[in-house]
């Protein structure tokens, strides 16, 4: 198969994606757009999760943290003016935040590229450590900005939290990030940028003394990855429409852990697949934090219920299926081919 | 003209003196060799030299540069390359990509163009595709380009690490124990290698060695190390009959 054939398969792809997208903002119902969107958010933040950890090897428990940061910076540029002043009611919003209204764009950029900026603050102490202790310490700054979050009362409203956020993002919002996410971190992971991060991950002495600058190149794989993921608390701030900062409790970060392990650490392919199963059986799911009657024995309803199921599965990958449904591998079109390649030939000669 | 020198290089890790007032002076082109029993300080010297330990004392001069408190990936950049007595390849990437990170000290664009796959950056790595084919062409690893690093045998992973050094083009190659766990039939053949590359590559090589009889017939010029400290200096002749390298090294080689 030749390199074009596959670029010529893949933006086919993306054009029947498109047209799937835009068949369904016309004719699925709310519920369903809004399932399909949170699948398309999830699947940002557990590739940018890949960039720091499949790729790079520091395991970060920081995501909630970049995600409320996105999630406020676009709540707040996009909020109406009256909107705000109506939320505020315990200390009225502080000027200029409190007269501005931005379109969705820019407020996108913004509060990606805070939060990148932010990714790049936590990054320098925080990439100094190794393996557990860097995951402690990125927890650990997720929820001081979850703390930061629940007391700026006259910036982010406090534990009221903002409401009637506009719902500007739509499926192209969302999908289109998500495929903006992929490409770049898959181009970046596939460069010579990513084989400096892929060796970090395999060994850190070795990297260095092949001329890998360790420091610099953790750094620019955790800065991008705070940016983008601020891209997916912007939209899921905007689709939600009201935020809170408990919202992005370190629960949040590893939800993103689940999605990456289950998929297969390192995989963009296992990336997308576990964020939409993950979300559909969220969904589906649903019934068990119901009351349920099994014969004589009745379980009461209680909301969370679903979260045990999930770490039953969890531990069950753990236990039985280590590398995830795809472990580090990636979809290719060549790959897809030989599969198919057998069907065609049965079908060539039944016929 | 000297391409390595050190100035009274000791290192301590607490109270033990694994290296004291080592002084090496290493001409271009040159292939000198280090020796001396387990344990003696010779991966500590490798390690100063490459940035990985900072010396407790003295001071260490690279191709006229002092190089004596730069990070590891600096001095690399600068012209040193290295290979490990216990082969540190990056296991999980191809044979390939394990070179082509060799090369990525060099790298002209920035993240950015090679996020956005922009033809500067494309150019640049088709570049290092091809000057990394050529590299396992010349170490003879080409046609286990594709495998994984991890899955190759013994022999090739310790020249998959020679080429990974090469790719940083160095001045200087630090190889440790470059024949460990090898038979007198390869040992022959690395040798024969290190000559060769050495002229292609207009390196100097230092090298470590810790079997005595292999390291005669191939160094000019040879160093021993006892406990840290520099027992012995000179021709291998020289060595052969010097008292305390025989004390030191030779006796116990005996005992065995």
């Amino acid at each position: 198969m030749r390199k074009e054939t596959g670029r010529v398969l893949t933006a086919i792809s993306l054009i029947v994606l498109f047209l799937l997208l835009w068949w369904a903002e016309r004719h699925l119902d709310p519920y369903l757009r809004r399932i399909l969107n949170l699948i398309a958010i999830n699947i940002i933040w557990a590739v940018t999760f890949t960039l720091i950890y499949g790729y790079t090897g520091q395991f970060s428990l920081g995501h909630a943290g970049f995600i409320a940061i996105g999630a406020y910076v676009t709540a707040l540029l996009t909020l109406a003016p009256a909107q705000k002043e109506q939320s505020f009611f315990l200390s009225p919003c502080i000027w200029p935040l409190s007269t501005i209204q931005w379109p969705f764009l820019p407020s996108l950029i913004v509060a990606a590229l805070l939060a990148g900026v932010l990714g790049l603050l936590i990054g320098i102490p925080s990439l100094q450590l190794r393996g557990d202790y860097m995951a402690l310490v990125t927890l650990g700054f997720a929820e001081v900005i979850r703390v930061i979050n629940m007391n700026l009362q006259s910036i982010t409203n406090g534990s009221l939290g903002l409401k009637g956020i506009p719902a500007y993002t739509s499926l192209f919002w969302s999908w289109g990030c998500a495929i903006f996410t992929i490409s770049i971190v898959w181009m970046l992971g596939h460069s010579s940028y990513g084989r400096a991060f892929k060796a970090i991950r395999e060994d850190e002495i070795a990297a260095e003394t092949t001329g890998v600058s360790i420091f610099y190149h953790k750094l620019m794989a955790f800065t991008i990855a705070a940016l983008l993921t601020g891209l997916g608390g912007g939209l899921f701030a905007n689709l939600i429409s009201t935020i809170d900062p408990n919202l992005f409790s370190f629960l949040l970060s590893y939800q993103v852990v689940t999605i990456v392990v289950l998929g297969g650490v390192g995989s963009i392919t296992g990336n997308v697949l576990a964020s939409i199963i993950y979300v559909s059986l969220f969904e589906l799911l649903r019934p068990i934090d119901q009351p349920m009657t099994f014969g004589s024995i009745t379980i009461p309803g209680c909301p969370g219920m679903r979260m045990v199921m999930f770490s039953i599965v969890f531990l069950l990958v753990i236990l039985f299926y280590r590398r995830g449904l795809m472990g580090s591998n990636e979809f290719s079109w060549r790959w897809l081919l030989s599969k198919l390649q057998p069907i065609f030939r049965r079908e060539r000669q039944e016929g | 003209m000297m391409i390595l020198k050190t100035d009274g290089l000791s290192k301590h890790f607490g109270g033990l003196i694994a290296v004291s007032d080592f002084n090496v002076k290493i001409e271009k082109g040159e292939l000198v060799g280090l020796i001396g029993p387990n344990g003696s300080g010779k991966t500590t010297i490798f390690n100063v030299i490459t940035g990985l330990y900072k010396p407790t004392a003295g001071r260490i001069y690279f191709d006229g540069k002092e190089i004596t408190r730069l990070r590891p990936d600096k001095i690399t950049a600068l012209g040193i390359a290295r290979t490990f007595q216990n082969i540190r390849l990056f296991s999980e990437l191809s044979v390939l990509d394990n070179v082509r990170v060799g090369y990525h000290l060099r790298l002209r664009s920035s993240p950015f163009a090679a996020a956005l796959g922009l033809p500067t950056y494309r150019r640049e790595e088709g570049e290092i595709t091809q000057n990394s084919l050529r590299l396992l062409e010349v170490v003879g690893l080409a046609d286990v380009a594709q495998e994984q690093a991890g899955s190759l045998p013994y022999g090739q992973q310790r020249k998959l690490e020679i080429a990974r050094a090469l790719a940083t083009r160095p001045k200087l190659l630090l190889l440790d124990e470059p024949a460990a766990g090898m038979n007198p039939e390869e040992i022959r053949e690395l040798m024969a290698f290190i000559h060769r590359i050495m002229d292609e590559f207009d390196l100097t090589v230092f090298l470590i060695e810790h079997q005595m009889r292999l390291i005669m017939g191939i160094c000019p010029r040879i160093f021993v190390l006892d406990h840290g400290v520099t027992i012995a200096e000179g021709m291998p002749e020289e060595i052969q009959s010097n008292p305390r390298v025989i004390e030191a090294y030779l006796g116990v080689e005996e005992e065995e």
